[in-house]
């Protein structure tokens, strides 16, 4: 349940368009002359939202400008840290009992910014709501393994949570998206109260939110004395708009306007990599791909650096066909595949697929899935298999994906491994689109998330992501970097992937 | 019949229009492929999910009951709440309201009494130097679409020039005036060659017709005679297309609006068409039904009284 809804993947989409660029470095352009940390001033933060979906209820937040807002205003007990792992937040440290259902969670010493205390009953209050049976919150599928009823506030700063199974990985469930914790018995958001980095001041829905430096922030306080989050769906506008001084940070900028601008003295650019996947998915409970020699052959059939090159136009790095580069627990031993045309058609010819066409379903749902379905589908061609590109409706494409088909484009956001694992590739999991059920793979998962030891539990994923890679229907061909803009003075702008904390966070960020 | 009781007919007509555009719109939403709940979902959603949110949202309704409601609350002058933010729609449709009529009196100000003035001036001497550099300045900014004539305005003067700011990025419209030169600009542009066009040839045959001759032959100055009696003859067919424009930057010029952040209808309808938030779309529909009718009511009238033989009222 990570954040890459629709509108707001416009943002990663819209980064995936057209263009070649060069390097990949974390930030280029200008020597910056923001190197030293100084206080004070007003960053002005341009983000695509949408008036209807604005809405300060952090529980709601759906769009990258939500969430960013969010994040200004209020704290999760945990959130990722830039690989992608849970870091404590708002909890101080936590503690599971031996069988891994009962967390004790000590909180820090916090104020809301109405000057009351963050207490164990905001938190427990605060869930109580997300997981509401009668609203469709977004992080309530990740908190819905807590016993509510059984856990209880041990005193003001110490929460006990039942859990209805053990899982030895529910920090990332205090780190899900929208997770926050309000005062409890707020429902009203119209002047919101949080304890985070920021206070808030005055709200126009779709147009901007003025928040103020909260010295108070049990972190330290941020540089900045104002923060205005203001709103320019159009991404030509954000980077027209940082270039005329108009604001200090242009979120989701494309490659193309990176490219142009690398050397201009008006703009910095920062990239985040292993922000977004890009893939194919293969259905392994249908014809054709239930034959294993098939996927594989598919998996070399791919020209990685070339998809990389043309679809990302240059601003990503190649995929092993498992998900998260570079976040804890990635399985980086595992050799990079590339592409063997010769063993390709091999294994083409002992499926007894020679000749066959295959439907490719892609949609512009996400950019850069047309283009890549389209590259790749080239790609394919002289193997003997033949893609034929079917371009779908985008507003139903992934319903239509999940069910239908058998093969299709893919993409998501950044979340932990275990995340990915839980949501896609299990077999009750609920967007499994590749179909992958397999009993033993899912006692794997059962054991890692019961297994205390980090570096034994580290050792299982290993070997899930082994199986995945041989016998998988991922095609996980790129991973895109996500690309921001912001003025030579601004510094602190963190490079870790979209969606973890230190993504669109302001608390650090200074104008120098 | 009297200008009054036309006037009434063509306001019942008027609320017979509006409730079968808001009809097909609600059809045409419905039959648009996902729904609000798919639209908040978002990438990789999982179907219990959406199935939570269409509870939460009661859009597990029948479309009819829904669509039922929407006309009883409306009918009592309740526009209904957003489906994704629970806001009142009447608080959508005020926010979007305020930048659009900014936008649209100012273009109006600005394009009625130029294109007027050059309607006259080309005619007057027709064929003259003035009249061709007119109808070449026109016609050739009448060619340029918007958005490219915004692009390019953005690139020289805000971004490479500096003169004045590339967009009205979270802006005050009235207290930062500069913001709105660039988009007044290109609103203004293509509707005052159409309009200066019109007056031009109204004016052209006004003063060639029977009846300016006559006032002349009686001795009527000839400035008197021009702009009292051509004129107001000249100008009937532009009000039609005055109104036509009217109705255009009421409705919100998308492409203008996205281009330079002017949070005003286009925007919102866009935003509402994209997150399937019908009872958003639907407040829109009423609205913009409600100002083509009357526009086009008020333009008939003002044609009525310039110039009364030219509108069959009957």
């Amino acid at each position: 349940m990570h954040p890459l809804n629709r509108r707001g993947f416009l943002g990663l989409t819209a980064g995936l368009s057209i263009a070649a660029l060069t390097g990949c470095g974390t930030a280029s352009g200008p020597a910056s002359t923001a190197s030293t940390p100084r206080d004070g001033g007003r960053l002005r933060a341009a983000f695509a939202g949408g008036g209807a979906k604005e809405v300060l209820d952090p529980h709601l937040a759906n769009l990258f400008v939500e969430a960013a807002r969010s994040k200004a205003l209020y704290d999760k007990l945990a959130d990722l840290g830039p690989d992608v792992s849970a870091q404590p937040r708002l909890a101080e440290k936590w503690e599971p009992d031996a069988t891994l259902t009962h967390w004790r969670i000590t909180l820090r010493q916090a104020a809301f910014h109405n000057g009351q205390p963050v207490r164990a009953d905001d938190v427990l209050a605060s869930y109580a709501r997300i997981l509401d049976p009668g609203r469709a919150f977004r992080a309530k599928s990740s908190l819905a393994l807590i016993d509510l009823p059984n856990s209880r506030a041990v005193d003001d700063r110490t929460v006990e949570f039942a859990l209805k199974r053990p899982f030895v990985e529910f920090p990332n469930a205090l780190a899900a998206f929208g997770a926050y914790i309000v005062p409890a018995g707020t429902e009203d958001f119209t002047k919101p109260v949080g304890s985070g980095p920021f206070s808030f001041v005055s709200f126009e829905p779709g147009k901007s939110v003025l928040l103020k430096r909260y010295a108070e922030y049990w972190e330290g306080a941020p540089h900045l004395d104002e923060l205005e989050f203001v709103i320019a769906n159009e991404e030509s506008a954000r980077a027209n708009a940082l270039l005329g001084g108009q604001v200090e940070y242009a979120h989701d900028l494309t490659p193309t306007t990176a490219r142009s601008h690398a050397a201009s003295d008006r703009m910095a650019i920062h990239r985040a990599p292993n922000s977004a996947v890009q893939a194919f998915a293969m259905k392994l409970d249908r014809p054709p791909f239930d034959n294993s020699d098939l996927r594989e052959a598919l998996f070399l059939l791919a020209d990685r650096p070339q998809l990389v090159e043309s679809v990302l136009a240059g601003s990503g790095q190649v995929g092993n066909d498992l998900f998260g580069k570079g976040y804890q627990h990635y399985a980086d031993d595992i050799p990079q595949r590339t592409r063997d045309l010769d063993k390709a058609k091999f294994l083409i010819r002992r499926a007894g697929a020679e000749g066959l066409t295959v439907k490719l379903d892609t949609s512009t749902a996400a950019a850069g899935m047309v283009e890549a379905a389209t590259v790749f589908a080239d790609q394919v061609k002289g193997s003997g298999l033949t893609i034929e590109v079917v371009t779908g409706n985008k507003d139903s494409y992934w319903a239509d994906t999940l069910k239908n088909g058998s093969l299709s484009s893919f993409r998501s956001g950044a979340m932990p491994i275990e995340t990915h694992i839980a949501q896609r590739l299990l077999t009750g999991s609920g967007t499994n689109v590749t179909k992958w059920a397999r009993p033993e793979f899912d006692a794997l998962y059962d054991k890692a998330v019961s297994t205390v030891d980090a570096a034994e539990r580290g050792a299982v994923y290993r070997e899930m992501q082994r199986s995945l890679h041989t016998e998988g229907g991922y095609l996980m061909w790129g991973f895109a970097d996500w690309i921001v803009g912001a003025a030579p003075r601004v510094g602190g702008i963190s490079t870790a992937p979209a969606n973890t904390l230190d993504w669109a966070r302001f608390d650090k960020v200074w104008l120098g | 019949m009297s200008l009054r009781r036309y006037a009434a007919r063509r306001l019942a007509i008027g609320a017979v229009q509006v409730l079968a555009v808001v009809t097909v719109v609600f059809l045409l939403v419905q039959a648009l492929p996902g729904d609000a709940a798919v639209a908040l979902a978002g990438d990789n959603p999982d179907p219990r999910r959406i199935e939570e949110i269409r509870t939460a949202m009661g859009l597990d309704r029948p479309p009819l009951d829904r669509f039922g409601g929407w006309l009883w609350g409306l009918v009592h002058g309740d526009f209904g709440v957003s489906l994704i933010s629970g806001r009142p729609v009447v608080e959508f449709l005020h926010d979007g309201l305020g930048p659009t009529l900014v936008l649209a009196l100012l273009a109006l100000v600005l394009l009625i009494p130029l294109s007027v003035l050059l309607g006259v001036l080309a005619a007057l001497r027709e064929g003259g130097v003035l009249d061709r550099i007119v109808t070449t300045v026109t016609v050739g900014l009448h060619s340029i679409p918007e958005f490219a004539l915004a692009v390019v305005l953005i690139a020289l003067f805000g971004v490479q020039l500096q003169w004045l700011p590339p967009t009205a990025v979270g802006a005050d419209l009235l207290a930062e005036p500069a913001v709105l030169v660039l988009p007044l600009v290109v609103l203004v542009a293509r509707p005052l060659c159409s309009i200066s066009r019109l007056v031009r040839a109204g004016m052209i045959d006004a003063l060639a017709s029977d009846y300016v001759r006559h006032a002349r032959r009686l001795g009527i100055g000839v400035n008197r005679v021009r702009f009292a009696h051509a004129l107001p003859t000249a100008l009937a067919p532009a009000v039609q297309q005055v109104a036509r424009t009217t109705d255009w930057l009421l409705g919100g010029v998308i492409v203008v609006e996205a281009v330079f952040v002017i949070p005003g209808l286009g925007t919102t309808l866009v935003d509402a068409v994209a997150g399937r938030d019908l009872p958003v779309v639907q407040g829109l529909a009423v609205v913009f039904a409600v100002t083509t009718v009357v526009v086009n009511l008020v333009a008939d009238l003002v044609v009525f009284r310039l110039a009364p033989r030219s509108v069959a009222i009957a």
